[in-house]
């Protein structure tokens, strides 16, 4: 780990401004990720600022309607919050599906967003990673993949986004407010994420400097149906092969509204809305899910050792939209969701 | 001893001694002993698998303030020149890695240098920017690449023994009306017990140190480094009083040793090592290994001839051997059975034993193919395993001292509903799920060596027995207690037991699940040496009730001796040593096997595991809801330390049954899950219901405690119970561990 200093920004505006000058800056929320990142020298900040006296950890209302959630309201909070649970289920199920309590009480929404992915190569500076390192090559393709994306990858990188958070923030359409020196503007969540292209090392359209200060759920909850499946090799403390999110508006038993996102496939959450157009107008069967399933796999690419997640993929989805569709969520299954 | 007394602890379930000290954080642990001046050190890595240092920049770094020195090949001082110097007790054969030696690269992560510094932040940072040059060479590291190259091992490992063969086992396989041949893989996997390795070695001003080790054999680590170093016993103290984990990782003197004492006989002044989680998997691990097993049975399922051949890596250096295939021809009856087995070198480092080693890995093969032979011949699992039961050891031609397996059996099948099993698989489901319930057992070696105790009692009636026994978690030093108190009728709170340190009298490592049969027996030995002494003094009172007594004549309970056929024909132990004057009295002893029954006796505990698996077949996701692991180990000392012994093997069984797996990247010839959050343990939500349940066994042969060790045993089956319950779910039968999703997909 190379020598840092730290403050602990006491405004946003203090934060934004201290972000300049340095070598290597860079913000720290509950450190659940970059602390491990500076660790294996992954990251190697020469300044560090603190976030967590900032006044970003409230939960509250929106004039329409909606929700804001602060950038440091912890993972913990946000899930068991009220509001979150009632209105938003789909989103606190998917944060209690992450991680391990120890470490849900520490992240914070705005660090979850910005987690880096969890290829093995990434984290081993012993092996070459065009993440980590520009242009050393990608040891992952040809290499143990298991973990790897099956959707959107580019020759340069086969890397997934690891959140489950940010998967249900996609299917909720969540908006991500961010403050730079120059003021605020708004990403949309689909926008947030990026695809690694020939510059796998940049994970997000967030621009050096720019800090998350909340995420804004828009009114629809899919409180009533919805479902978080997600699929991993041990029940808790272990990151998604796959998952999905799905938000159901039926009518009757056709579905009017539909949104659907995958982790663990891509190097963002992976949402299909023209898997949601198939979706939508049609009857909630499960013909129309294995259509809806087809499509978002149609172009999937697997790299050897992660072939199996294709399939996997497909039929999670099915279960997930039958699970939706049956208001079933409410019985967690121990099967595959069990870490409250 | 009699039944009316509250000092029989034996057989009962006291909770650990040493609990609120774990608990509350005051129980040390290697690297925790706070020690004045002390320096870090950090471990550099080999990034490459095979080749040459061709430079050391130790220069920019040992510029940075408060770095002390680089140690490397480069400038270690000339040690120690021959092998035997470097063969610690545990060593397989060959020519033991010597850290820091010379320039060659022999596997990936291999110690390449040890920065010192001030803190354990800069120790870190510097090694971090320390730059190293190699010279790369072509590895190999894949077993599967070397399916033709094994050869049969030498003898060089205490404990291996080349497997046994009767008759041929080609002609009972062409005899038999049912046959089976299948091939049975599972990954490397590492210990990953939850404290790392480190040592902190205390540098006193007469150049004396005292190093605080995590290691499951104090004496074994004194004799490597004094070998090597040049010490005397005197000049080189090691202690490990707790230990977090080890599983056989421990029982070899691991490198942070090595370089830590190097560091403070150079630095004359103490130093501490800690290993990362990452480099936890630099060294021994269980190998991955290729079985195939072929079994046939005649018409009434009498198995009529059996096959089992193993192979598995070791390192270019070591010629590492476990006893894998040599369970298939002790656990169930055959005349006919060819037992092979294989190693063959790679550029790794050397495997070294872990929990149950080679039967874990053998079991899982036999008792898969059990079951896959069992559905072939239409036997139910469990009944075709009581028609082949084994009467005798057949690999040794001798009885068993015991063997309850049968009574194992009867009571696993009453407990967990055996009967109710329908044979048929995909027979079962509950909601969406498959359900099914498999059955796997095994035998393990109930060993005893040499081991030596002190005891001591003071006029105020508290005893202390002492012995280097290792305790990493298993129990010792709350077993320890409980037989020194019964033996000497005092309560438990009386007695302290002390251990891991090498100014106590010299126990073995504590592995192979010997450490109750073999310390166990000194302590008893050693306490009864000391009642010897104690009765004479209480026959020198006046008017003694026990003046012409023997010692088999008396008993020590409840702080009296007493005759035994007169109870009430007593006397105060606190008055005999009032009354004698004597400040304190001491006695030794030691315990070793008897010779005569090893050679008359097979020495064996055996197990039977019955598993239940919920299976999500769209999915491939499985749950383990319930296992009864029954064992039969000859006598129990603690019932709580002991259960947990098995409620945590089969804990591990289910993991390696479903996630454990250290995957190497062949091309980097290296291990790439290497941290917690990559290579799967169970956590509580993949836990459910467990019983475990010991049957009575005596056993009159096996050692004067009558106990054969449970830290293996329960091990063993879980993993196949869970393979079999598995098909009999899903009619899927998976060969290769672990049971991922996609295998099931
Ligand atoms: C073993 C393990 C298992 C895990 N399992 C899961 C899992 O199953 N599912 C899952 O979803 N997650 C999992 N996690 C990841 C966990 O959710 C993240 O580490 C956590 O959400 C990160 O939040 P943090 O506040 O600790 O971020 P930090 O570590 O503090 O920061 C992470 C990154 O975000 C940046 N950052 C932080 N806050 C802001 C902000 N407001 N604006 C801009 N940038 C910011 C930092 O600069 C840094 O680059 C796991 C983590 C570990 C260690
Ligand atoms: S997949 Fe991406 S993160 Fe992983 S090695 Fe390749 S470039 Fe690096």
């Amino acid at each position: 780990m190379k020598p840092f200093t730290l403050t602990r920004a006491e405004s946003v505006e203090a934060a934004v401004r201290d972000f300049t000058g340095y070598q290597e800056a860079a913000f720290i929320g509950g450190g659940t990720n970059i602390l491990d990142l500076m660790k294996e020298n992954v990251a190697e900040p020469t300044h560090l600022i603190g976030l967590n006296k900032l006044p970003l950890n409230k939960i509250e209302a929106t004039a329409d309607g909606g929700l804001r959630l602060g950038a440091t309201a912890t993972n913990a909070d946000t899930a068991w919050n009220p509001e979150v649970q009632q209105r938003y289920p789909l989103l606190s199920q998917a944060i209690l599906a992450g991680a391990s309590p120890q470490l849900r009480n520490m992240a914070t929404n705005g660090g979850n967003l910005m987690q880096r992915t969890r290829c093995y190569y990434f984290y081993d500076t012993a092996t070459p990673c065009n993440k980590r390192e520009p242009g050393s090559g990608c040891a992952a393709i040809g290499g143990y993949n298991r973990i790897h994306a099956i959707l959107g990858a580019s020759d340069k990188c086969i890397a997934t986004h690891p959140s489950d958070m940010c998967v249900a923030l996609a299917a909720l359409e969540a908006v991500v407010h961010v403050r730079s020196k120059d003021g605020e503007r708004q990403i949309k969540f689909e926008d947030f994420h990026r695809l690694p292209g020939d510059e796998p090392q940049r994970d997000n359209t967030l621009e050096p400097g720019e800090l998350i200060v909340a995420l804004e759920l828009p009114k629809q909850g899919f409180a009533k149906n919805f479902s978080y499946l997600k699929l991993r090799d041990r029940q808790s403390y272990a990151f998604a092969l796959v998952s999905v999110a799905v938000g159901l508006e039926l009518e009757g038993s056709t579905i009017k509204t539909a949104r659907l996102a995958l982790g663990g496939v891509a190097h963002k959450p992976w949402r299909d809305q023209d898997a949601e157009a198939l979706l939508e107008g049609q009857p909630a069967t499960e013909e129309t899910f294995k259509k809806a399933a087809d499509k978002v796999l149609k172009g999937a690419k697997g790299q050897g050792i992660n072939d199996f997640k294709i399939e996997l993929a497909k039929r999670a989805i099915v279960r997930a939209l039958k699970q939706a569709a049956a208001g079933e969520h409410k019985a967690a299954d121990i099967f595959t969701n069990s870490n409250p | 001893m009699s039944t009316d007394s509250n000092t029989n602890f034996v057989g009962k379930a006291p909770s650990r001694v040493e609990g609120p000290k774990k608990v509350t954080g005051a129980a040390k642990y290697s690297a925790e002993f706070d020690v004045p001046d002390l320096a870090y050190g950090y471990v550099v890595s080999s990034p490459i698998a095979k080749g040459k240092i061709k430079k050391i920049h130790a220069d920019k770094v040992l510029s940075l303030p408060g770095v002390l020195h680089v140690f490397s090949h480069e400038n270690v001082p000339s040690l120690a020149w021959f092998d035997r110097n470097y063969k610690d007790d545990i060593a397989p054969g060959g020519s033991p890695f010597r850290p820091l030696h010379d320039d060659q690269i022999k596997f990936s992560m291999q110690p390449v240098a040890l920065v010192v510094a001030e803190t354990f932040e800069l120790a870190r940072y510097a090694a971090s920017v320390l730059t190293v040059d190699y010279e790369q060479q072509k590895h190999e590291t894949d077993i599967e690449s070397k399916r033709n190259d094994g050869s049969e091992p030498g003898r060089g490992k205490t404990g291996y023994m080349p497997p046994a063969r009767r008759e041929d086992a080609d002609k009972g396989l062409d005899q038999a009306e049912h046959r089976i041949r299948h091939e049975y893989i599972h990954g490397a996997q590492h210990h990953n017990p939850m404290e790392m390795f480190g040592a902190t070695v205390h540098y006193h001003p007469d150049g004396k140190l005292t190093v605080y080790d995590k290691t499951q054999g104090v004496y074994n680590c004194q004799q490597y480094i004094t070998k090597i170093f040049g010490l005397s016993k005197d000049e080189a103290r090691v202690v490990n009083l707790y230990m977090g984990g080890g599983f056989g990782s421990g029982l070899r003197p691991q490198y942070e040793l090595f370089l830590s004492v190097l560091a403070a006989l150079e630095l004359k002044r103490s130093v501490r090592v800690t290993l990362t989680r990452q480099q936890m998997f630099s060294f021994g691990h269980r190998p991955h290994t290729l079985q195939t097993l072929e079994m046939g049975t005649g018409p009434d399922g009498a198995l009529l001839g059996l096959k089992h051949y193993a192979l598995h890596e070791t390192s270019r250096f070591e010629e590492y051997t476990e006893n894998v295939v040599n369970w298939s021809g002790m656990l169930y009856q055959c005349p006919r059975t060819y037992l092979s087995y294989e190693v063959a070198p790679l550029d790794v480092y050397t495997p070294i034993d872990m929990r149950a080693p080679g039967a874990a890995t053998g079991s899982f093969a036999l008792e898969v193919a059990m079951d896959e032979m069992a559905y072939e011949a239409g036997l139910d699992p469990l009944e075709f395993r009581r028609r082949n039961y084994a009467e005798e050891d057949q690999n040794k031609k001798a009885p068993f001292s015991s063997k309850k397996l049968r009574e194992a059996y009867d009571e696993g099948a009453r407990r967990f509903g055996w009967d109710k099993r329908p044979m048929e698989p995909r027979s079962m489901r509950e909601g969406n799920k498959l359900v099914g319930w498999g059955v796997a057992g095994g035998v393990w070696d109930a060993s005893m060596q040499k081991a030596a105790a002190k005891a001591t009692i003071t006029a105020d009636g508290k005893l202390t027995v002492a012995s280097a026994a290792g305790e990493n978690g298993t129990g010792t030093y709350t077993i320890m207690t409980q037989i020194a108190a019964e033996t000497l009728g005092l309560p438990m709170e009386a007695v302290t037991f002390k251990l891991g340190d090498t100014t106590l009298p010299e126990a073995p490592v504590q592995g192979g699940s010997w450490t109750a049969a073999s310390v166990g027996s000194a302590v008893k030995s050693t306490c009864e040496a000391l009642g010897e002494k104690l009765l004479k003094l209480a026959q020198k009172m006046d008017d003694s009730p026990l003046q012409d007594a023997k010692f088999e004549d008396v008993e020590f309970v409840n702080g009296h001796i007493r005759l035994r056929k007169e109870p009430e024909q007593s006397v105060i132990l606190r008055d005999v040593l009032q009354v004698s004057g004597e400040r304190e009295i001491e006695a030794d002893s030691s315990a070793m096997p008897n010779p005569l029954n090893m050679q008359k006796y097979s020495m064996h505990s055996h197990n039977v595991v019955f598993a239940e698996v919920k299976v999500d077949e769209e999915l491939g996701t499985v749950h383990v809801s319930r296992v009864v692991n029954v064992v039969a180990a000859g006598r129990i000392l603690n019932q709580k330390t002991a259960r947990s012994q098995v409620l945590g093997s089969v804990v591990w069984g289910i993991s390696m049954a479903l996630m454990e797996e250290t995957v190497m990247d062949h091309r980097y010839g290296r291990y790439m899950n290497h941290n917690y959050a990559e290579y799967h343990v169970p956590t509580n939500a993949d836990i459910r219901d467990i019983e475990v349940h010991f049957v009575e066994e005596e056993d009159p042969h096996v050692n004067p405690l009558g106990v054969k060790g449970i830290g293996e045993v329960g091990l063993l089956g879980v993993a196949a119970a869970i393979t079999n319950a598995v098909y009999h779910a899903t009619g899927k039968r998976v060969r290769a561990l672990p049971i991922y999703i996609d295998k099931l997909l």
